[in-house]
């Protein structure tokens, strides 16, 4: 039973961070209809941000938190702005690979200037380095703030979806294109905006992946990347919610496999479920189904 | 005598004959050293892929990102059989069930699979891929994460041009059957097809399946021509590298893949010596053409034999108007 909790922390853990990420992958796949493959490098550039902040400058968390999504958020408008909006009218197929290069270079780039090696991040002290003890169930402070600010983030981002102008016009933008412009919204500038918000949840992602895991490097996003991705499809891409419970979803489903059975399958159970998922519902859990029409 | 020099299929003989002979005159004199060999090798295994997956994107525009599972199929399979009968019917044997085991996976996973759309299949092939992956990294007789090594090496230029020409051929003839334009007309509208009565499901599956024993026969003559293999060369990046060379080349441009096929294989060779900033200045590259040309090199255009006529026409008349 303790075995089982304990299981259950860190899978909620695991899951945040999938989560974070996930909801820049399905609001970005629902306003342009892109898998943003450099979404996951973003995230590491996060990481590294978060790091330079903690070990050179010695900031504490949360400024280090907000820098990284600042930097994260105005990287990810520039990759909109450079690579993806000159393409809006292309195939997709041809911004996919656009992406897929943007990533590349993103990865490539960082190892150019920061090396190959594995950093790790700085121990966390004071009361951030407290550790509870339930029972024999372990629960970090580490673990609290992630889960507690990536909960602030989602409700913070629910927010400004439903409640906001700019959210509205994100959620015009994504149903009608066109239909969005004649009633006057600016589709450049919402579609900027999806993308600023989705790049620094990646960026907060980031460095909570540092103080939780303590190693970054320039590779890192590539794993979390699909898992994330999936956890998206899983949800019902282009749904935020669905992003949240694909995210802590696919984080447990990880956690119990390697937790109970082999960790060496645990991807494999991933993917097993989502093409089972795509299979029996192809538009997600939270998807519905459009009939297509001639 | 004229007559028969105009036959296409002639032509083409006399020009695969030639650059079978060219190649491998510039082996024998050495112009092509060893090191160029392996580089000719990537580019032929390279073009089988990125033919076959123009096959299944290109041709029959079913979106899939999960080819280098199946090369590692091919792979696996013809290692494992070269390994126990190292001769050249082995070798044979070893390539030919590499891709039919290969055709028979795409098959089961075509089916349930290809039903999804767009990004989905995408996707679902993709965990596909990662799937068969993380099954030969956890299998005895694949040898887990260390991989198979010491396969024999068989692969000379005879046969890399043998199955890399064959390929090209047989997928080239295929476009232009009635069962190709069937799977293009299948990518063109799939509503509109079926309404036709053509039955989609059956040409994405033998589009897939296709592909599928194509990408087996790659994956086997890469095993047997750089004498080890493992899991981790068969990763995503793995598919979305022969991605990248069908979408360079251009969607459904068979010459066009050939083409970028090589023309990577260049770049990536003349890259060699900056090893620092190699992938950087490759993803530079990558984002600048697709900026600059949206649908590839060759757009959805093939190169033909008669584009040489044609320059010489255009010479001609340039040199009376002269």
């Amino acid at each position: 039973m303790e075995r089982l909790l304990q299981q259950v922390v860190n899978g909620i853990s695991l899951g945040s961070i999938y989560a974070l990420i996930a909801l820049g992958y399905t609001m970005v796949y629902g306003i342009i209809k892109l898998i943003n493959f450099a979404h996951c490098d973003v995230y590491m550039i996060g990481a590294y941000v978060g790091y330079f902040c903690m070990s050179y400058f010695r900031l504490g968390l949360l400024p280090s938190l907000l820098i990284a999504m600042v930097v994260c958020m105005l990287l990810g408008v520039a990759i909109e702005k450079i690579a993806y909006r000159p393409l809006r009218n292309a195939a997709r197929i041809t911004v996919l690979i656009t992406a897929i290069g943007v990533s590349l270079f993103l990865e490539y780039g960082t190892m150019f200037f920061v090396k190959a090696e594995t950093r790790t991040y700085p121990p966390l002290t004071g009361w951030l380095a407290r550790i509870f003890r339930i029972g024999n169930v372990v629960i970090s402070m580490q673990q609290i703030v992630l889960v507690g600010i990536t909960v602030i983030l989602m409700v913070l981002l629910q927010f400004i979806v439903k409640k906001t102008k700019t959210g509205k016009a994100m959620r015009a933008v994504s149903i009608d294109q066109d239909a969005a412009e004649l009633m006057g919204i600016n589709v450049d500038t919402t579609i900027s905006f999806t993308f600023a918000l989705g790049s620094a949840l990646a960026g907060a992602a980031g460095v909570l992946v540092g103080i939780y895991y303590n190693s970054i490097n320039p590779l890192m996003g590539m794993v979390p990347g699909i898992k994330a991705f999936i956890a998206a499809v899983f949800g019902g891409i282009g749904i935020i919610p669905g992003a949240m419970i694909g995210g802590y979803f696919i984080g447990m489903v990880e956690v119990f496999v390697s937790g109970y059975g082999n960790s060496m399958f645990r991807d494999a159970v991933v993917y097993a479920i989502l093409i089972l998922i795509l299979i029996v519902k192809p538009a997600g859990l939270l998807g519905k189904n459009v009939r297509e029409k001639v | 005598m004229g007559r028969l020099n105009e036959h296409p299929a002639i032509k083409k003989a006399i020009a695969l004959v030639l650059s079978y002979v060219i190649v491998q005159m510039l082996i024998s004199t050495n112009i092509i050293s060893d090191y160029l060999q392996v580089t000719l090798a990537t580019i032929c295994i390279n073009i089988i892929l990125a033919v076959s997956l123009n096959l299944i994107t290109g041709i029959t525009g079913q979106f899939s990102l999960g080819h280098a599972g199946f090369m590692s199929i091919g792979a696996y399979m013809c290692a494992l059989i070269v390994l126990r009968m190292p001769t050249i019917p082995g070798f044979l044997l070893g390539v030919f069930a590499g891709a039919a085991a290969a055709a028979l996976v795409g098959c089961v996973v075509g089916l349930p699979t290809l039903r999804l759309r767009g990004d989905y299949l995408a996707i679902a092939t993709l965990g596909m891929a990662e799937i068969i992956r993380v099954i030969f990294l956890n299998l005895e007789i694949t040898n887990g994460a260390a991989g198979l090594s010491g396969i024999p090496k068989f692969v000379n230029w005879f046969w890399l041009f043998v199955f890399t020409a064959g390929t090209i051929l047989v997928i080239s003839n295929f476009i232009r059957s009635s069962h190709g334009r069937a799977c293009i007309s299948v990518r063109e509208d799939e509503i509109a097809a079926d309404a036709m009565g053509i039955n989609t499901t059956k040409y994405k599956v033998m589009a897939f399946t296709f592909g599928a024993f194509c990408a087996g026969i790659a994956g086997a003559l890469y095993a047997t021509s750089f004498y080890f293999i493992e899991p981790g060369l068969f990763g995503f990046m793995k598919s979305i590298d022969v991605l990248v060379i069908v979408v360079l080349g251009g969607l459904g441009s068979i010459s066009g893949s050939v083409l970028a096929a090589v023309l990577l294989a260049v770049i990536s060779t003349l890259l060699q010596s900056f090893p620092e900033i190699r992938m950087v200045l490759y993803a530079l590259l990558l984002i600048i053409i697709m900026l600059f040309r949206p649908q590839g090199l060759m757009g959805s255009k093939e190169i033909s034999l008669n584009v040489f006529g044609k320059l010489g026409d255009l010479f001609a008349s340039r040199k009376r108007r002269v």
